[in-house]
């Protein structure tokens, strides 16, 4: 899913932009599309989305540093976000973070070496009343505990 | 034989998903109708079963509950949902349909009240739907608390081709989850609100800003916005009025920044989310620089209810300035947590330790965070004060979106204060001094009062004094209400630190 898909070419980006670039403030749609077909924003629509939006380089490299979920480069084939704010912490959530990291060897935002999983953290998830709380591609659990994270990376393929 | 099993991320993030697969085997022949949560989160999944009309409740399920909910013989059985204390005590209007009904049935919406505001206010002018607002009392339920009628107002008198209504859906306060659980339980509440909204302002464009961190919450509300348009409820030719609102959802990308109304706006015009000065406010210059309507999603939400029961019954509800209900977001370590939705007036003692039935860890109850990670620490000595707008302002807090984070006696308070300038270290948005650099040094300054330098608390207090008064808006300005309140309400812990050093 969130794989890079290696054959996509400049009429796919062109066909994604234009679905989009009449809608006002297009640009984030535009790249949301492009990032959920490619798992990343590649350098090659660049080009394509500042000329159909009529903007510079680098207000779109402004634009796509700014905001945390845009990607520069592929993540791994699953990401698994672990959320990081208080009311999971007040539940433990730092430990449990402490040792996804500790048993991955990774920190945040690192990948694993079997390209499996993307470790990253969030901050809130909105399941604060069933913390400590995390998402793996979409997928929202709750409770998270050791047990639970096991099962959670073996199911990823680590 | 119905059943019912909320879609809510809540009870999904607990198992939802496996008891419904458990219960079709189960039970081949019944109807499954998935609906949001009831709020009582410690009771997810919470599984309902069809008896003789009456709704009982069975919970928390496990997949190896399914054939004891089936026959009845589950130790589960709590008895009729309607009847439990949490439900009762409650005083549900903007929540009423939420856990009841299919959020993407129109039908079960209409059965349920749904779309008499719209229709009383398609009858209306637009001065009249601005005073109905005015009158009910309703303030921003999204933290800043200012009056949603006069905000209407300046919109409804700004003369421009073109107006909006954007709902800020970028809920991204720790403790709080009351946007996400409306929106995924009762989705056509926020689109009429924001239809009664465009009809009184005389907007016809809206959108929804909704974050990326809620995948279910998009689903849902993008489904029923496809739905409301077939229905005609949105289009050309709302319910047949001859007026004309349409709406679409608009997916955030992760910047916690972009909750502050004038971030979200450059976000929605597909820019970086960096924070305006005001004036202008939005309402004059805001989306693409036209007049704009920015509300919370619960604000937005109780606008059909004020509609459908009339002004007067919604502010007969509440304490002092703050009328109408609140909805309390009860979470982090507490033994039942979830959303309650009272009258403005309760104390928040009551709220912890009477609703909230103390911490899950069964320890001491040592802070409450109120409000978000911008929101200041409560010690228990504070348990008295009613949750107000006012009422909180004097007690050194703010009640923000009525989100309630609580703490045992385990956590170190220094922590709590270095990880809310750590917070707003990664989340500024870079546009002013006070905030992009000061909560960098905020933490810096944080780690020497840790290492026993006692001379970084006075620099930590003016630190926080300048951020308060220097920051453009929120982030950097609020920062500070968590951090100080450690420091004054908890001082052992930033005292202690300095005596393990010596």
């Amino acid at each position: 899913m969130q794989s890079p898909n290696v054959t996509i070419i400049a009429e796919d980006f062109g066909h994604l932009i234009s679905e989009h670039r009449d809608a006002e403030g297009a640009l984030l749609p535009i790249l949301h599309a492009i990032q959920d077909v490619c798992g990343y924003i590649p350098d090659a629509a660049h080009p394509l989305i500042c000329d159909a939006l009529n903007i510079t380089q680098a207000e779109l490299h402004g634009v796509i540093s700014f905001y945390h979920d845009f990607r520069k480069k592929p993540a791994g084939r699953h990401v698994l976000k672990v959320c990081r704010a208080e009311a999971c912490q007040s539940v433990g959530g730092d430990a449990v973070a402490a040792t996804l990291l500790d048993r991955l060897g990774l920190d945040w935002h690192g990948t694993t070496h079997n390209g499996a999983v993307t470790v990253e953290p969030v901050y809130c998830l909105g399941l604060c009343a069933c913390g400590p709380a995390a998402m793996v591609d979409g997928r929202v659990v709750g409770r998270v505990d050791a047990a639970k994270l096991d099962a959670l990376l073996a199911e990823a393929g680590v | 034989m119905k059943i019912f099993v909320p879609m809510d991320s809540a009870a999904k993030a607990l198992g939802a998903e496996e008891v419904v697969a458990a219960l079709r085997v189960a039970a081949p022949d019944a109807e499954i109708v998935r609906t949001g949560s009831r709020g009582m989160i410690w009771l997810e999944p919470l599984v309902e079963v069809e008896i003789d009309g009456v709704r009982h409740g069975f919970g928390p399920a496990e997949p190896a509950d399914a054939g004891g909910i089936v026959d009845g013989t589950s130790a589960r059985a709590l008895g009729p949902v309607e009847d439990l204390d949490w439900m009762k005590r409650q005083s549900r209007l903007t929540f009423a349909r939420v856990g009841v009904i299919d959020p993407l049935s129109l039908d079960d919406y209409q059965a349920h009240g749904g779309l008499a505001g719209l229709r009383r206010a398609l009858g209306m002018s637009g001065q009249d739907i601005v005073d109905e607002v005015k009158a009910s009392g309703l303030r921003g339920r999204g933290g800043a608390g200012f009056p949603t009628g006069i905000k209407w107002q300046t919109v409804h008198d700004a003369e421009a081709p073109q107006k909006y209504i954007v709902c800020n859906a970028d809920e991204g306060d720790s403790g709080t989850f009351a946007d996400r659980m409306i929106m995924e339980g009762d989705p056509f509440t926020l689109i009429e609100g924001m239809a009664i909204a465009g009809i009184g302002v005389g907007a016809t464009r809206g959108y929804v800003y909704l974050r990326s961190e809620y995948p279910d919450a998009i689903a849902v509300m993008s489904r029923a916005v496809e739905l409301a348009r077939k229905a005609g409820m949105l289009g050309a030719d709302v319910l047949g009025s001859g007026r004309a609102f349409d709406m679409e959802i608009r997916k955030g990308a992760g910047a916690y920044v972009c909750g502050e109304e004038t971030s979200l706006l450059n976000s929605l015009e597909g820019k970086r989310g960096v924070v305006r000065a005001k004036p202008p406010l939005p309402a004059l210059e805001g989306f693409l620089g036209r007049p704009t309507v920015v509300n919370n999603v619960i604000s937005l939400a109780t606008v059909p209810v004020i509609f459908e029961k009339g002004a007067r019954a919604y502010a007969d509800f509440g304490l002092g300035r703050s009328r109408g209900t609140v909805t309390l977001q009860i979470a982090g370590n507490v033994a039942r947590g979830g959303l309650f939705e009272t009258g403005f007036g309760i104390s928040l003692g009551e709220v912890v330790n009477d609703l909230g039935g103390g911490t899950a860890s069964g320890r001491p109850v040592k802070a409450v965070q109120v409000g978000g990670p911008l929101g200041a620490y409560m010690p228990v000595s504070r348990f008295d004060t009613p949750i107000g707008y006012e009422e909180f302002d004097q007690n050194g807090g703010l009640i923000g979106h009525a989100g309630l984070v609580v703490f045992d006696d385990t956590t170190d308070m220094l922590g709590m204060a270095r990880f809310a300038m750590e917070f707003c270290a990664v989340e500024s948005c870079g546009k002013c001094t006070p905030c992009r650099i000061g909560a960098v040094r905020g933490v810096e300054t944080i780690d020497r009062i840790a290492e026993g330098d006692a001379g970084a608390l006075t620099l930590l207090t003016d630190l926080c004094e300048t951020m308060k008064d220097g920051s453009l808006c929120a982030l950097g300005g609020f920062t500070p209400f968590p951090v100080m309140s450690a420091v004054t309400q908890f001082p052992d812990d930033f005292a202690r630190q300095k005596e393990a050093a010596e």
